[in-house]
């Protein structure tokens, strides 16, 4: 079985964000460390999981993003799979979610996969939309947030969470899914998959090479991100001090007749 | 020329979710801008039985697809009949909750449509030409961007839950019934539910609450999140956890809150020894109140609390429950 793995190269989650000269976007050389999106790791994982289960299979790795993702790529390689496709422009970063997943559907159809795992969403931008999008591009039906897969001939079930639930649904192959914490356990690279992940191929493509147009990356982008500011700062709250019993009572009158919320 | 809106409806066991009242709510304020039609969309048998109630909120017509097929939620149906619906109501705006669902359909339904929406959305304003933009939270909630959809349209959007208000019913009120048929064929859904696992105690999901009490690895024991549960019990709230207690399996990851969990916005955010990592923040920072309880006065979670209180949590949680149970009496 051949999988088809959407990576995303993101700023680790512990960055402390610095907003960049043009007040768009954040301040690349404030970043100390970038990583392969968490849930990314999910669905990279799964497919392992899956190509081993199977003793036979393909895991490819997808990424539209900036020259740098590159290293993203080999810490994914390095964890098991086979080799990627990296499409590289630096606009993909703030590009519309339609865009990005226009890129990474054309590169589906021309591997032709049984399966395409991504994570649930991108940490960082947060948008939600690849998975989904990438499915109605190329037809296919898709699951998002999964976190119980099992796979038979032809067809799938998943299981995801909903608000107080969990749904499952009942679909068949090729099919989209995206990851959610719970599926697996992402392992760590081993020394000698490290070792290995540097000889594994990296086909670099333009845009242009999988049907995006310039101005799609430019002008005529549908969602233009038009400023990052800080969150207000919060803080300058209330220390409530004496004894627990007291200054519990006391906590509970605020809230009722200061803040209101109860 | 005058725009029309468009909200998604999120229907689950023939109920309408609040946030898609919410949305509904948000839409209103924006109608006006537009000088359209506030349109509606619900899905599933008995879905036009809702027009009566969503007329109350402001909807004027409402489009629904009544096919047993879109009773539960299946991908690519739920996606096809908000484009199509889209398409009929001619809506320059397209809305949809941020829930599990809107957030997933809107994605979908984005690229059946061929144009961009705008994710979570804490702030939306339009213009009179249709143009969206808004404010999202972005970076684990360290900063927020805000964004445009100057050409594409239907411009769309996700809003995000407990932000907007739905605003006050009003009775009386009737919308026009508008019944499309399901806009694909039976093998073109290829992927529906089976199932729904409704959880073993019925429990007030964190992202639904407008009151949400967390516990943290300051609990020091599972068998301490009773405190944690009594508590939110008595406020009528939801019981949230931080990662670290999640992963050693003091409770099930449904409950956890931050990056890799659920992101929520209550009204009220009361976190019990939870130190306040940066990627538990960027779940909960937006909350409109939050107290910190925790004995570590340096903990993080001080820095952005409202009020706060240093000491033992075994102690001061039981005593808010007593003190909350005597003021409600």
């Amino acid at each position: 079985m051949k999988i088809l793995v959407g990576i995303k190269h993101v700023p680790d989650t512990e960055t402390k964000i610095k907003i960049g000269a043009d007040g768009v976007a954040i301040d690349q050389a404030a970043v100390s460390k970038w990583v392969i999106s968490p849930y990314d790791e999910y669905a990279l994982e799964q497919a392992l999981l899956l190509r081993e289960a199977a003793g036979e299979g393909e895991v490819v790795l997808v990424c539209a993003g900036r020259q740098v993702a590159q290293q993203t790529l080999r810490q994914a390689l390095a964890m098991g799979a086979d080799r990627a496709v990296f499409i590289q422009d630096d606009r993909f970063d703030l590009a519309d979610g339609l865009t990005r997943a226009k890129a990474v559907a054309a590169v589906a159809r021309e591997e032709e996969p049984e399966l395409a795992l991504f994570g649930k969403y991108g940490v960082g931008t947060d948008e939600v939309q690849t998975g989904p999008m990438v499915a109605e591009l190329l037809d296919w039906p898709h699951v998002s947030a999964v976190s119980k897969l099992d796979l038979d001939v032809g067809k799938f079930t998943a299981e995801h969470g909903i608000e107080g639930a969990v749904e499952v649904l009942k679909g068949s192959l090729p099919a989209v899914i995206t990851c959610e914490k719970g599926l697996n356990e992402p392992r760590y690279p081993s020394l000698k998959g490290i070792m290995q992940a540097k000889k594994k191929p990296i086909a670099t493509k333009q845009p242009s090479d999988v049907g995006i147009e310039d101005a799609e990356l430019g002008a005529d982008k549908m969602l233009v991100w038009e400023s990052l500011e800080l969150p207000p700062e919060r803080g300058g709250g209330k220390l409530i001090d004496g004894e627990p019993e007291g200054a519990a009572r006391e906590l509970v009158r605020l809230l009722h007749e200061e803040a209101k919320v109860i | 020329m005058a725009g029309n809106i468009l909200v998604f409806v999120e229907r689950r066991g023939g109920q309408i979710k609040r946030p898609s009242l919410e949305s509904i709510g948000a839409a209103r304020g924006l109608a006006g801008t537009l000088g359209g039609s506030l349109d509606a969309l619900a899905l599933g048998p008995g879905a036009g039985d809702c027009a009566g109630e969503l007329a109350g909120y402001g909807v004027e017509r409402l489009y629904c697809v009544e096919d047993p097929a879109v009773e539960m939620y299946a991908p690519e149906a739920y996606a096809a009949c908000v484009a199509e619906a889209a398409k009929s109501s001619q809506a320059t705006v397209l809305l949809l909750p941020a829930t599990v669902m809107g957030k997933d359909v809107a994605a979908r339904a984005a690229a059946r449509l061929g144009t961009a929406c705008a994710s979570d959305l804490v702030e939306i304003e339009v213009k009179q030409d249709g143009t969206l933009s808004g404010k999202r939270p972005v970076y684990s909630g360290q900063a927020f961007a805000r964004v445009s959809i100057p050409k594409a349209r239907p411009a769309m959007a996700t809003l995000r839950p407990n932000v907007f208000s739905a605003g006050e019913a009003e009775e009386g009120r009737q919308a026009e019934v508008i019944s499309l048929p399901l806009p694909l064929a039976p093998e073109q859904i290829r992927v529906r539910t089976v199932e729904i696992k409704k959880a073993a105690e019925e429990e007030l999901d964190v992202s639904e609450a407008s009151i949400v009490v967390a516990g943290g690895r300051g609990l020091k024991d599972p068998e301490n999140f009773s405190l944690v549960r009594e508590l939110a019990q008595a406020l009528g709230g939801a019981v949230g956890a931080s990662r670290a207690v999640v992963d050693v399996g003091w409770i099930e990851h449904a409950h956890q809150v931050g990056q890799t969990g659920k992101v929520v916005s209550p009204t009220l955010y009361i976190a019990c020894g939870i130190s306040g990592a940066i990627q538990h923040l960027a779940g909960m920072s937006s909350s409109k109140v939050i107290v910190a309880i925790n004995k570590d006065p340096e903990a993080p979670i001080f820095g952005v609390a409202d009020y706060g209180i240093v000491g033992d949590l075994l102690e001061i949680v039981p005593a808010m429950t007593r003190a909350v149970k005597e003021q409600n009496g």
